[in-house]
């Protein structure tokens, strides 16, 4: 994490970079004393979900709706392995993820033989396929009932406090973070962006294209098991609504609110829906789709860099622009496909 | 037997929902390059316009053919001029996701004002059933199976046989060289959007008095629909209906011999598709989105 803020801020003067780095840390350790602490966790879980799906959308270019399948899966499957192994929770967390990730194995392969529109068409189908699963499954899953009584054990510690709860999740999620900077910074993580950015040229240089895609589209998926299964933990139980479409476009939402493309905006865009949803449910608002759609289609219209893409974009222009790095390299007004100048076509595209 | 073609009708008439929905998605997509999400929400305010025409004003099914898909046409076009219009020259996933906000506020705002439960359309045509020979058949399901197939085969020759129908195509498969030719492509955008959002309300009125109507009906059925456009691809409009009504009627028949399949086997035939014939049984090389 401090080494990821280094690399984020790199182009920026040491002040804001230190600046920076002491308000996030602060701000993460002090989470649970200023909210409720069930919802901070709830962020730390939403924050690392989404940044995971960043990996995937920002570095990739790839946007996947059906992510609630791998985080669902892996509520299920942590339920699963802490009910009935009595395991500590990060051993049943770390079971969800692998399960996650040995879902996502399939459902990459075949997705990856569509691209752009097409590709999220196809892991919207398949994460309905696993939300119909899971319903009829009811033995396993518990069905409409969903799966009740997940225990929070960790030997030699009393989670019963969510406050405690809290702290004991906090270094998985930042080994999560951790994990998604190191594949974004990795020579990995380089072929990744080159095949986002020009997967023909990419080809004819002999790389992979298609396995490159599974393999991070893999690895999105157990970052995001990892998130639903310290989810499922913090909640005590996993339902339907962890599979269902509603939470595949959430963690989307969260995503193009913080900045496509920019991994730690994702944690302020998760930070802002979950604040946002609770506010929403404590003041008895139930029809949470109405502010949660129309925050969709307020930020894509008008605000596309998402938070921290305009932040780093003003930051930019004031020091000269050097080394910018926001998600999308247009202007941020929308442009007239009739006035002839080459529109800026791309989700992602770093200039 | 008998059975077997009872299962085989009953697919054939859920297939025509699909044929309708995907063909108005292929049409859109055709024209637009965008994978409209919020059809389902339309089909869904389709067959509410329906319940409540009739609740409110005492407007019959018929009124509600007519009216309810119009109203729809103009909403859409008004839509696509005040949003989706302006994200046109952006990556097509922006207004994926720009339809998919607006689908989750429709359905939502329905859910406020009238709840989860499903609403009752009281007096739909046709009652009662035919005879088919082998078996007898509710006669309103026998009309829309009809209704669905007249619809498609018009949208077809409206498309290849009239001069406007060849503009759309033109300005589909080749944009420039239809612009170079002194034909202004921009200003059938907008209509065919509302074209192709009136065949989603059409197909909505269609359902209300024989399936449940709630605000959540138009999401679950859209994303089967997704997969039929995948499995048929979205490129081929002869394509998205021909796959709307044969998985319409796999899907019935699966659910007589493998019931546990019954929901999933869209998806199922999907992977299949995926792997034998990436593009589509219908598409061509795909394009570059």
């Amino acid at each position: 994490m401090i080494l990821a803020l280094l690399d984020r801020l790199g182009a920026r003067p040491a002040w804001l970079r230190w600046g920076l780095l002491a308000a996030g840390l602060v701000a993460v350790l002090g989470l649970p004393w200023v909210l409720y602490p069930p919802v901070a966790a709830d962020i730390l879980c939403w924050g690392l979900f989404a940044v995971a799906f960043d990996l995937l959308l920002g570095h990739a270019g790839l946007l996947s709706f059906g992510h609630a399948a791998f985080w669902g899966t892996s509520a299920y499957a942590t339920g699963l392995v802490a009910i009935h192994a009595g395991v500590p929770f990060p051993l049943a967390v770390a079971g969800g993820a692998v399960a996650a990730a040995v879902v996502a194995v399939p459902i990459g392969l075949l997705a990856v033989r569509r691209s752009g529109i097409y590709f999220a068409m196809v892991t919207l189908a398949f994460a309905q396929m696993i939300y119909f699963i899971a319903n009829q499954w009811g033995d396993l899953t518990g069905g409409e009932n969903g799966l009740q009584g997940i225990p929070r054990e960790l030997p030699g510690l009393d989670l019963s406090d969510s406050f405690v709860y809290y702290y004991a999740a906090l270094p998985l999620v930042l080994a999560g973070l951790a994990a998604a900077w190191r594949i974004v910074h990795s020579p990995f993580g380089r072929v990744v962006a080159a095949i986002r950015d020009n997967p023909a040229r990419a080809r004819a240089l002999g790389y992979s294209v298609d396995r490159y895609k599974v393999v991070v589209f893999t690895a999105s998926a157990f970052l995001s098991g990892l998130a639903g299964g310290l989810y499922a933990v913090n909640h005590g139980f996993a339902s339907l609504q962890e599979v269902y479409w509603t939470t595949s476009g959430k963690v989307v939402v969260m995503t193009v609110l913080g900045g496509i493309g920019t991994l730690w905006g994702s944690l302020l865009g998760a930070a802002a829906v979950v604040r946002l949803e609770d506010w929403l449910s404590t003041s008895g608002f139930d029809e949470v789709g109405i502010v949660t759609g129309s925050l969709f289609i307020l930020v894509v219209l008008l605000f596309r860099r998402g938070i921290w893409g305009t932040v780093s974009y003003l930051l930019q222009r004031r020091g000269g622009g050097a080394g910018m790095r926001s998600a999308e390299s247009g202007n941020g007004t929308v442009r007239d496909p009739a006035a002839g100048d080459r529109p800026e076509r791309s989700l992602v595209k770093e200039p | 037997m008998t059975s077997f073609l009872q299962q085989a009708f009953n697919g054939l008439v859920s297939g025509g929902f699909y044929a309708l929905l995907a063909l108005g998605l292929a049409v859109i997509f055709g024209m637009l390059h965008v994978v409209n999400f919020a059809h389902g929400a339309i089909y869904m305010l389709g067959a509410f316009g329906a319940v409540v025409l009739q609740d409110t004003a005492g407007l019959g099914f018929w009124w509600a053919l007519l009216l309810v898909p119009l109203t729809a046409a103009l909403a859409g076009m008004v839509l696509e001029r005040l949003f989706i219009h302006r994200l046109a020259a952006l990556d097509p996933l922006y207004n994926f996701l720009l339809t998919f906000g607006i689908a989750l506020v429709c359905q939502d705002l329905l859910r406020m004002k009238y709840g989860a439960q499903s609403r009752p359309y009281d007096e739909g045509p046709f009652p009662g059933s035919v005879d088919l020979g082998l078996f007898d058949y509710p006669a309103y399901q026998v009309f829309v199976l009809g209704a669905a197939a007249v619809v498609c085969l018009a949208v077809w020759l409206l498309l290849t046989r009239t001069r406007t129908g060849t503009v759309v195509r033109a300005a589909t498969e080749r944009p420039e060289l239809t612009r170079a030719l002194g034909i202004d492509t921009g200003r059938w955008v907008t209509p065919v959007f509302g074209f192709g959002v009136a065949l989603a309300a059409l197909a909505g009125v269609l359902a209300a008095p024989m399936r449940a109507v709630n605000s959540g009906m138009g999401a679950d059925l859209i994303i089967a629909v997704f997969a039929v456009v995948v499995i048929g691809g979205l490129g081929s409009i002869p394509g998205a209906v021909v796959a709307g009504f044969a998985i319409g009627m796999l899907q019935a028949l699966g659910n007589l011999y493998v019931p546990v399949l019954s929901q999933t086997s869209v998806f199922v035939l999907m992977a299949v598709v995926l792997l034998v014939r990436p593009a589509g049984l219908f598409g061509k090389e795909e394009h570059a989105l």
